[in-house]
């Protein structure tokens, strides 16, 4: 599992590539027969897709035929030479692909600086070109009057007797415990976080978790199963100048009956490598010698790696769970999430197709020396474990983020996710957000919002 | 945070072993791996992976039957190879710094043909590229697939 505590949250050291969902990915249960319909569909979340695009600031290209039309307000990142090798490649092959959409902003933008092609975008961008919330959406929160306390670890949302909750415990800095009332909660701590603090939520009216009759909290668990492969060529190509993103494919996106797996992936198309990180892996990897061949096999190397990461749609399972772990516990002494996951044939036999295909599309590109890294429990999209639906014995939070059991308690993040897709999430994570802010609004003009 | 540093035995064997990793090269006009600026910067930067760093020169040493660094050139060789072969975390450990130390040194980058400079805030140029390659998948109908 990798995720990262602070203001921010994990998009602080997140990679930005940001495709969003799909219709197709909102009719799981009818198009494929598999999982479940989500209660909303992509048309709802359409205007909250672009209003988060500028609220983020996403570059882009239009017209990419493995969307509905969209306008990302900045223009793409470079393709560079690796973009263009690959690019070529795929033209060969007659795949479908297309400049990916990126949180990165290519040119100035509300305040931030352009990308300057520095590389380290995962780990945090010095020039602040990178969306992370703590400088798109939470300087204009603290504006509009929102208070932000940080390093308060929260333990508990209390209820009242009638089921409705009254605020949240949480332990300060100094590991003093307070109480904040409240008229109405809202979670954001993602697919682990969240159902780790409801299932630690427990009272009498609730003894399994807070809004967790249906015992679903916790539930459902998905990664995406990723499947990387890299390969080198036989010139220098951009090494790890410019953010690592540049092309994404969606050749095979959607189910095809003719495979052996249902669902799809996307391919995200990778740069190269900087000079330690190409030095540590092919050490590893046994790649680069010790010795007076270490100097020319690294030159061989250097610069001249491309790579693929297969974005696999992970079905949900009541089985992949989360749960209290019953032994550990925080420096505050709060009980700590377990996770049960187990990777399904279905992601199996679609990991192994995604290497066979990215194979081809690396040789098609001239690579020599493929090599392939099946990452199956990636645990950096965290997904369903508090899914929406209409039937509250099987499912937790209503078409609008709202909890069935929990009158004013919300949920705005990766766990309502009913299918996971096979994109990576956070684009779609915050629209729903959106959606489900503006939803809170529209019942509280119309006097609905705890009925 | 403070962390254990390595003793003298230790250090010198290390010296040794970073120089059977990486040797210096008159064909590529660059130091090792146990050039006297690369290798303070290796004992400064061993820091939370110190305890493996130790691990790993205790088994080097009982690889060698003594100190590492007093074997003969060929013996050497011979035990690095064991050595490697036989992996493990604390080596990849080891490993690891020895690596981040020696490709961030400034004659080691020119000899790549990098600037040694931090990249921010100059940052680097990345070709646009020929965008007309996009010509062929502008021409394709849809492949989104209607859900209504
Ligand atoms: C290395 C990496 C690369 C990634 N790359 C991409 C990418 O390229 N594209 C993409 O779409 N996504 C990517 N992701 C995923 C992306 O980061 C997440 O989808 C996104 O951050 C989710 O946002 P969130 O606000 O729902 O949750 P998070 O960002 O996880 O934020 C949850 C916050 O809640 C806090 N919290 C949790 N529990 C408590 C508690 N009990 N009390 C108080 N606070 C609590 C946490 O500290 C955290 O700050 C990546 C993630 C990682 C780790
Ligand atoms: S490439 Fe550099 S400037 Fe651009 S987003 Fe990444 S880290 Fe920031």
């Amino acid at each position: 599992m990798v995720n990262f505590n602070g203001v921010g949250g994990s998009t602080i050291m997140y990679t930005a590539h940001y495709p969003r969902l799909k219709p197709s990915d909102f009719r799981v249960k009818t198009l494929d027969g598999v999982a479940d319909d989500w209660p909303i569909d992509y048309q709802t979340l359409e205007p909250f897709f672009a209003e988060n695009d500028r609220m983020t600031g996403v570059s882009g290209l239009a017209g990419d035929p493995a969307y509905p039309p969209k306008q990302p307000p900045m223009p793409p990142i470079p393709m560079g030479k690796s973009g263009q090798r690959l690019a070529q490649a795929m033209n060969k092959l007659g795949w479908h692909w297309w400049p990916s959409d990126t949180s990165i902003a290519t040119v100035d933008y509300e305040g931030r600086g352009r990308c300057l092609n520095l590389g380290h975008c995962t780990p945090g961008c010095a020039q602040g070109a990178k969306a992370s919330t703590d400088i798109t959406y939470w300087p204009a929160a603290l504006r509009a009057g929102v208070e932000l306390r940080t390093r308060a670890r929260v333990c508990e949302i209390t209820v009242d007797p009638n089921g409705m909750a009254t605020g949240a415990v949480y332990y300060d800095e100094k590991g003093l415990k307070h109480f904040q009332p409240a008229e109405m909660v809202i979670l954001a701590c993602n697919g682990v976080g969240t159902p780790r603090l409801m299932l630690n939520s427990q009272s009498g009216k609730f003894p399994n978790g807070i809004a967790n009759t249906s015992d679903q909290v916790g539930r459902n668990l998905m990664f995406h199963p990723y499947a990387f492969t890299y390969g080198y060529v036989d010139e220098p190509l951009d090494g790890n100048h410019g953010p690592p993103l540049c092309l994404w494919s969606h050749e095979f996106y959607e189910t095809d009956k003719a495979r052996d797996f249902v669902r799809g992936y996307i391919f995200q198309f990778g740069r190269g490598t900087g000079s330690i990180v190409e030095a540590i892996t092919s050490t590893a990897n046994g790649r680069l010698p010790w010795g007076e061949d270490h100097h020319k096999v690294y030159r061989s190397l250097l610069n001249r790696r491309i790579y693929l990461a297969a974005i696999c749609e992970d079905l949900p399972e009541a089985h992949n769970r989360v749960t209290l772990d019953p032994a550990i516990k925080d420096s505050n002494g709060i009980p700590a999430p377990r996770i049960d996951y187990t990777v399904s044939d279905n992601s199996r036999r679609m990991m192994a197709h995604a290497h066979a295909r990215a194979t081809e599309v690396l040789k098609a590109a001239g690579a020599h020396t493929i090599a392939y890294d099946e990452v199956p429990n990636s645990g950096w999209h965290l997904l369903g474990t508090a899914r929406m639906g209409t039937d509250p014995e099987r499912s937790v939070v209503n078409g609008w983020g709202r909890c069935h059991d929990v009158k004013n308690l919300f949920i705005v993040d990766g766990s309502i996710w009913v299918t996971s897709g096979g994109v990576n999430p956070t684009s779609t994570i915050q629209a729903l957000a959106l959606y489900i802010a503006d939803s809170i609004k529209k019942h509280l003009a119309d006097g609905t919002l705890f009925e | 945070m403070k962390y254990p540093t390595l003793t003298d035995a230790e250090a010198r064997d290390l010296r040794a072993l970073a120089g059977e990793m990486i040797p210096a090269s008159t064909t590529y006009n660059v130091p090792g791996a146990d050039d006297d600026l690369i290798f303070a910067d290796i004992l400064r930067s061993l820091e939370r992976d110190t305890a493996d760093a130790r691990t790993a020169l205790a088994h080097l040493a009982k690889l060698a039957g003594g100190a590492f660094a007093d074997l003969p050139a060929d013996r050497r060789r011979a035990v690095a190879a064991t050595f490697k072969q036989q992996g493990g975390a604390p080596l990849f450990a080891l490993n690891r710094v020895v690596l981040l130390c020696y490709y961030r040194d400034d004659r080691v980058m020119r000899s790549l043909g990098q600037e040694p400079r931090p990249p921010f805030p100059k940052g680097h140029v990345v070709e646009q590229g020929d965008w007309s390659l996009l010509d062929p998948v502008k021409k394709r109908a849809p492949i989104w697939r209607r859900a209504d």
